[in-house]
């Protein structure tokens, strides 16, 4: 009974993604169906272009939905107002920050600002949770850098811990490999499938490593031209969606190793 | 550095020096003026029809009040609006505020010989260029506001605002190339800048329209501080960013335009105050910044003003090539110094 009856904390359905201007609308993509429930790591995988990122978009509220629905712990995103939201939906996004003058703790103690008054004067207990927050992504050492010192895998650990400061059941990123190496691409997608085991949060990445993805995600949602699929990874391989992804002329996929390889 | 750092002996300094400025700045002009009897001034105890009473209390004191509330003012807009427009530098005259404001001056000053003899020399009274100032940083301000509300990119209110200002400057040399020597005249004494010649009534206009400027950038601290990780980001974090970034805006003109109404278009404070500030207080967060701001802005703009008097001297240099021989070699410093502006 309780197997099958998870917390569902993110639910589309029905959802048709893309952009409208008073004349026409542009359908990026249409019947997008999924469920994604708490403390699960979610990655969301397809090729350039497919729309990943106009989804990403539409599930955090910045550009509305054209049909369908998005329920975010069973309320209609629609009719959550901004600071709702703020309380329950965090944000790592691929666009630079406005100011890199700010100092790691300062940026840190920005994901406490729903919480705090209207001066954003910060409680012991916001200084209690930035400090955990900046702990679990090993960057408390950091605290009195400013943001121009770091690079960009050190940045981009204080916005996870941003993130995580903000206190928020879901955590939604834009691709946070991209720009780092392998090691770091790892060490991210590590860090992010340890930090929903630890604190229970579902965290939903686009990305496109996709053979670090198959090995650490709980549930993928893959995008494709004309379906978008969400299930285990295993799952997944068996019913041969990563195969379909790409075009075959230069890389094929291996459903033994769960990785691609380049064609001979 | 990091946790709630207070900057509380920075604080005690800047706010000394305030008032040691004020005080200097009082006794030093024209005539030198003892410390004793300006303390007697201000409490009363000298004859309230001795020279000095008079000097102090109709001219020097109004004067020290305006430069405060100038510097100051055009500090904190400078900072509003580098935050706002995410650029290190934008100023309070980006918007093209001071251009919207020489605009209405120069079609009064300069366009006053279209009207004919009379009704044009009625036309140039003090007041007149103060309402022509206000009335056109406010229509300029109405253009930014309505387009920012079409165009979502800060960029481009920015451009838009460099925009206004070439039409004005091309406006204001057509109608230069029309009017009589005096005309030019007077308004290029306007462009210098003055912050004297202020009557009390006229103070308490200023210092009303001021005030409310201040409160409204108080009440965006926090907005202000969310703004400084970009639009997307503040959004997430529950920021109503429409009704912010309008009140960030009607707050600037409201300050800058008042200011320039006042005491013309006054250069370089609004961008170099904030860039000095972060030089001291090495924070972003704006609950610390714009009070340090606002003292900073104060001081400065004392100092520039009594240099401008050029003490124990007949002399009275325009504060606008003060503030900008001042304010312009602080920008290449920094520049220098970081090789790169932030914000």
């Amino acid at each position: 009974m309780k197997e099958n009856k998870q917390h569902t904390i993110l639910k589309a359905h029905q959802l048709s993604i893309g952009y409208k201007t008073k004349k026409a609308e542009t359908v990026i993509a249409s019947q997008i169906n999924f469920e994604l429930q708490k403390g699960q790591l979610i990655g969301l995988v397809g090729a350039n272009g497919i729309g990943k990122s106009t989804l990403l978009r539409t599930l955090i509220k910045v550009q509305p939905e054209l049909s369908g629905s998005i329920r975010l712990n069973n309320k209609d995103l629609k009719t959550t107002t901004t600071l709702e939201l703020a309380k329950q939906l965090s944000i790592v996004l691929t666009e630079p920050l406005s100011s890199k003058n700010l100092s790691v703790f300062e940026l840190v103690a920005l994901g406490r600002h729903p919480y705090t008054n209207w001066i954003g004067n910060l409680t012991e207990n916001d200084t209690t949770i930035i400090k955990k927050a900046m702990t679990l992504v090993n960057i408390l050492e950091l605290k009195d850098k400013k943001c121009y010192e770091l690079s960009d895998g050190q940045l981009q650990k204080v916005m996870i811990a941003r993130a995580l400061a903000q206190d928020t059941d879901v955590i939604v990123l834009d691709e946070p490999t991209s720009h780092l190496d392998m090691y770091h691409k790892a060490y991210i997608l590590k860090l992010l499938q340890k930090l929903t085991k630890e604190t229970g949060k579902t965290i939903l990445f686009s990305s496109h490593e996709i053979d670090l993805a198959i090995q650490l995600c709980d549930t993928m949602i893959v995008m494709q031209k004309d379906n978008v699929v969400c299930n285990q990874p295993c799952h997944l391989i068996t019913e041969g969606v990563f195969e379909s992804l790409f075009p075959k002329d230069l890389i094929v996929f291996d459903d033994k190793t769960g990785s691609f390889r380049v064609t001979k | 550095m990091g946790e709630q750092k207070t900057y509380r002996f920075q604080f005690t300094l800047l706010a000394f020096a305030l008032l040691v400025c004020f005080v200097v700045n009082i006794s030093l002009g024209s005539i030198s003026i003892p410390l004793k009897s300006i303390f007697g001034s201000f409490f009363g105890s000298v004859e309230s029809s001795s020279n000095w009473n008079v000097i102090i209390m109709d001219y020097r004191l109004p004067k020290a009040i305006t430069a405060i509330m100038v510097g100051s003012g055009l500090g904190i807009s400078g900072l509003l609006m580098q935050t706002l427009f995410r650029n290190p530098l934008a100023g309070p005259f980006v918007l093209g505020i001071s251009s919207g404001a020489s605009l209405g001056v120069a079609l009064v000053i300069l366009g006053s010989g279209l009207f004919g003899g009379l009704f044009a020399t009625a036309l140039i009274t003090k007041w007149s260029i103060v309402i022509a100032a206000s009335l056109g940083s406010f229509l300029v301000l109405l253009a930014v506001l309505a387009v920012s509300n079409k165009v979502r990119d800060t960029m481009a209110i920015l451009i838009i605002g460099l925009m206004f200002g070439s039409i004005t400057a091309a406006i204001v040399s057509v109608l230069s190339y029309f009017s009589s020597a005096e005309q030019l005249q007077q308004y290029i004494f306007w462009g210098f800048g003055s912050l004297s010649n202020l009557s009390w009534s006229e103070l308490l206009i200023f210092f009303c329209i001021y005030a409310i400027g201040l409160i409204l950038s108080v009440a965006s601290i926090k907005g202000l501080n969310s703004l400084l990780l970009g639009d997307n980001y503040a959004k997430s974090l529950g920021l109503n960013l429409k009704q912010t970034r309008f009140i960030i805006i009607v707050a600037t003109s409201l300050i800058a335009g008042t200011i320039t109404a006042f005491a013309g278009p006054i250069a370089f404070i609004g961008l170099a105050i904030p860039h000095l500030t972060r030089q001291i207080f090495k924070t972003t967060n704006h609950k610390i910044l714009l009070p340090a701001v606002f003292l900073f802005g104060g001081i400065v703009m004392l100092i520039c003003d009594t240099i401008a008097q050029v003490p124990n001297s007949d002399y009275t240099l325009p504060i606008n090539a003060i503030t900008a021989l001042v304010g312009a070699p602080v920008v290449i410093w920094l520049l220098v110094r970081q090789r790169k502006m932030m914000f």
